[in-house]
């Protein structure tokens, strides 16, 4: 029987348990507001303040010393020339890595290592890459090099590559495969003409995003490419690039190297936004 | 083939008739084109030039780092002197530093993340997913350099005003309160790096989490709303239980991040070596600002070694936590696999 006690006490206990509800989503809320808060601040601030140094000049002309005029058109070209670079470099050992793990043997013992092994090195820290290119590259051949700085960029390419290119290739039809292998093609070209081909969007998206990724690492440049005030193309030489000129320029005290610092965080920003949404409507449009 | 063969023949004999009935084949198509076996060389050559990479990141590493290691040893962990003028180096103030900017970026990601993941999954509107998800996930694409820049000019100025400064005032009298809150409110220190780094690792946290919250049998949660369950019941009491090892693997994995970032800590940690004091308001060193700052500027021999040393046993920390942090998620995938 229901007594009105009872019934009191049941409505007090939905109450307390509505109350407790509410708490929660409204505390859910928040934290998503939190979150996008900090990305409104800092692409605000980014943008302001970059888009005030950003002239003519900072495209044309050389990086300056404390207190005169100049721009970052060295850095951009070393970061341009280094990241375009590793990205040749790296990319096709990552499609191939991708293509053993998708198609060769995708659970023998060398695939569920790499794959491990592969998700290691996509989170290890950067700095960490290049410290080792240091003392692989860098102690041996007696100077800091752009070529190390490649080479450094290119370790952080592959397994970015490897991942897409595997998640995608997963992703193909198998009848796809088996019409292809019925028609007698040879493996080699079934892989390269047949499934690369049908995944080739996810694994433009997955270059992209490397790219993107390796354009604002600054760690791994740190003591490989180092920086350098001139215009260089020679690839035995330090190399400046835009994230180590800015983190120079930043900590400084000289009012236009942290001018020129805001302008080279705006344009690095703006790069790696472009590319993220770039890689990001190409899924789109796939699915 | 088959109708040649008849029941009954010893295998020489099905070997002969299979042997009469079709030329032997070319001996090129049975190993496959030269083509085909290049191919396969490269790609499993690139599988084990991923492996081989590991390898030798740790070998190198260790090379590089031995006259440290051999000089010190494991007591390099628990001395906190750093004197490249005596050359006597110990990693301890920077593996502190590292260690409280990655705690104090947890305790706020942790819940924020959880946060974002359970409105992402169970309250937002379904047309607000897609961009609201992907604005979180832009914070992740964001480069280190521009947290870094952002924050020793923009945001540790704006701490250190709004924040700092009203707490040391808040609590300068209380005994243990009062020394966390100590030192210069400069907006420059662990809490500053802590807070930064805890920006940075919300977008990882809460991806791994929304995608583990998404494996949940819809079943399951359906069960539990039909009994009545409110929102909160369900995340807390069906999702958050059938999930624990996923969500602790996301947890794991934006720890090692945390650990591993460089820029960002490097511009607002204040890269001063000392371990006198327990404010969190205080200039402090990690390993990576450690790293960023004076490896390039080290000279040859024992002081280049020690920041060697430091950068081994950071992979070293990385390694075991993103492997638990993979493990955990495995796990995840093998139960949902057997109970599904």
């Amino acid at each position: 029987m229901i007594t009105p006690e009872l019934q009191a006490m049941r409505a007090g206990m939905f109450a307390k348990r509505n109350r407790i509800n509410i708490l929660a989503t409204t505390l859910a809320l928040s934290a998503m507001a939190f979150g996008l808060f900090w990305l409104a601040w800092i692409l605000f601030e980014t943008i302001r303040q970059g888009f005030a140094g950003l002239t003519i000049a900072t495209l044309t002309q050389m990086t300056p010393g404390p207190n005169e005029e100049g721009g970052l058109a060295n850095a951009i070209y070393g970061s341009i020339l280094m990241v375009l670079l590793s990205t040749f470099v790296g990319t096709p050992i990552g499609v191939m890595a991708g293509i053993y793990l998708a198609e060769f043997e995708p659970k023998g013992w060398l695939a569920s290592v790499t794959r491990f092994v592969n998700d290691i090195l996509l989170s290890a820290p950067s700095i960490v890459i290049g410290l080792f290119v240091y003392s692989v590259v860098v102690h041996p051949m007696h100077g800091f090099s752009a070529i190390a700085g490649v080479m450094a960029l290119a370790l952080i390419v592959i397994p970015v590559v490897i991942r897409t290119t595997e998640n995608m290739l997963q992703l193909v039809a198998p009848g796809l495969r088996e019409a292809a292998y019925a028609l007698g093609a040879p493996k080699w070209k079934v892989m390269l003409s047949i499934t690369l081909k049908a995944a080739r969007t996810g694994v433009i998206t997955g270059i992209l995003l490397a790219v993107a990724r390796i354009s604002g690492e600054t760690a791994p440049l740190l003591f490989t490419a180092l920086s350098n005030q001139f215009w260089t193309s020679s690839l035995g030489q330090p190399m400046a690039s835009l994230p180590v000129t800015i983190f120079k320029f930043a900590m400084s005290p000289y009012e236009n190297w942290q001018k020129l610092a805001w302008a080279g965080v705006f344009l690095i920003t703006l790069a790696v936004l472009a590319l993220n949404i770039a890689a990001r409507v190409l899924t789109r449009v796939k699915n | 083939m088959s109708s040649t063969i008849a029941h009954g023949e010893t295998p020489a004999a099905m070997n002969k008739a299979f042997a009469l009935s079709t030329p032997p084949a070319p001996k090129r198509a049975r190993s496959g084109p030269l083509a085909d076996r290049l191919f396969g060389f490269a790609a499993k050559g690139a599988a084990y030039f991923t492996l081989g990479l590991l390898l030798a990141i740790l070998t190198s590493l260790t090379i590089s780092a031995w006259p440290a290691i051999a000089k010190y040893g494991l007591g390099f962990l628990t001395n906190s002197a750093w004197d490249p003028v005596q050359e006597n180096f110990g990693g301890l103030v920077m593996i502190y530093g590292t260690l409280a900017t990655s705690v104090i970026a947890l305790l706020i990601a942790v819940p924020v993340s959880f946060g974002i993941a359970l409105f992402l999954t169970e309250l937002s509107p379904t047309w607000l997913k897609r961009p609201l998800g992907t604005a979180i996930e832009l914070l992740a694409a964001i480069p280190s350099i521009v947290y870094g820049m952002w924050g020793l000019l923009v945001f540790g100025p704006v701490l250190a005003e709004y924040v700092q400064t009203p707490l040391q005032t808040a609590f300068s009298g209380v005994p243990f309160l009062g020394a966390f809150v100590s030192g210069p409110p400069v907006g420059i220190g662990i809490l500053s790096a802590g807070i930064i780094l805890a920006i940075m690792i919300i977008p990882f946290i809460s991806a791994v989490m929304r995608d583990v919250f998404e494996v949940t049998p819809p079943m399951l949660k359906e069960s539990a709303y039909g009994l009545g369950a409110t929102t909160w019941e369900v995340v807390y009491k069906i999702v958050l239980p059938f999930t624990k090892t996923g969500v602790i693997g996301g947890i794991m994995l934006g720890l090692g991040r945390a650990i591993g970032e460089t820029m960002a800590v490097t511009f607002v940690i204040g890269n001063f070596n000392q371990l006198d004091s327990l404010s969190l308001f205080q200039a402090a060193n990690s390993i990576t600002s450690a790293l960023a700052n004076e490896f390039a500027e080290a000279g040859e021999g024992l002081h280049q070694a020690a920041l060697m040393y430091l950068g081994l046993v950071l992979f070293f920390i990385t390694f075991v936590i993103l492997s638990l942090s993979k493990l955990l998620l495995a796990q995840l995938r093998k139960g949902e696999g057997a109970k599904s």
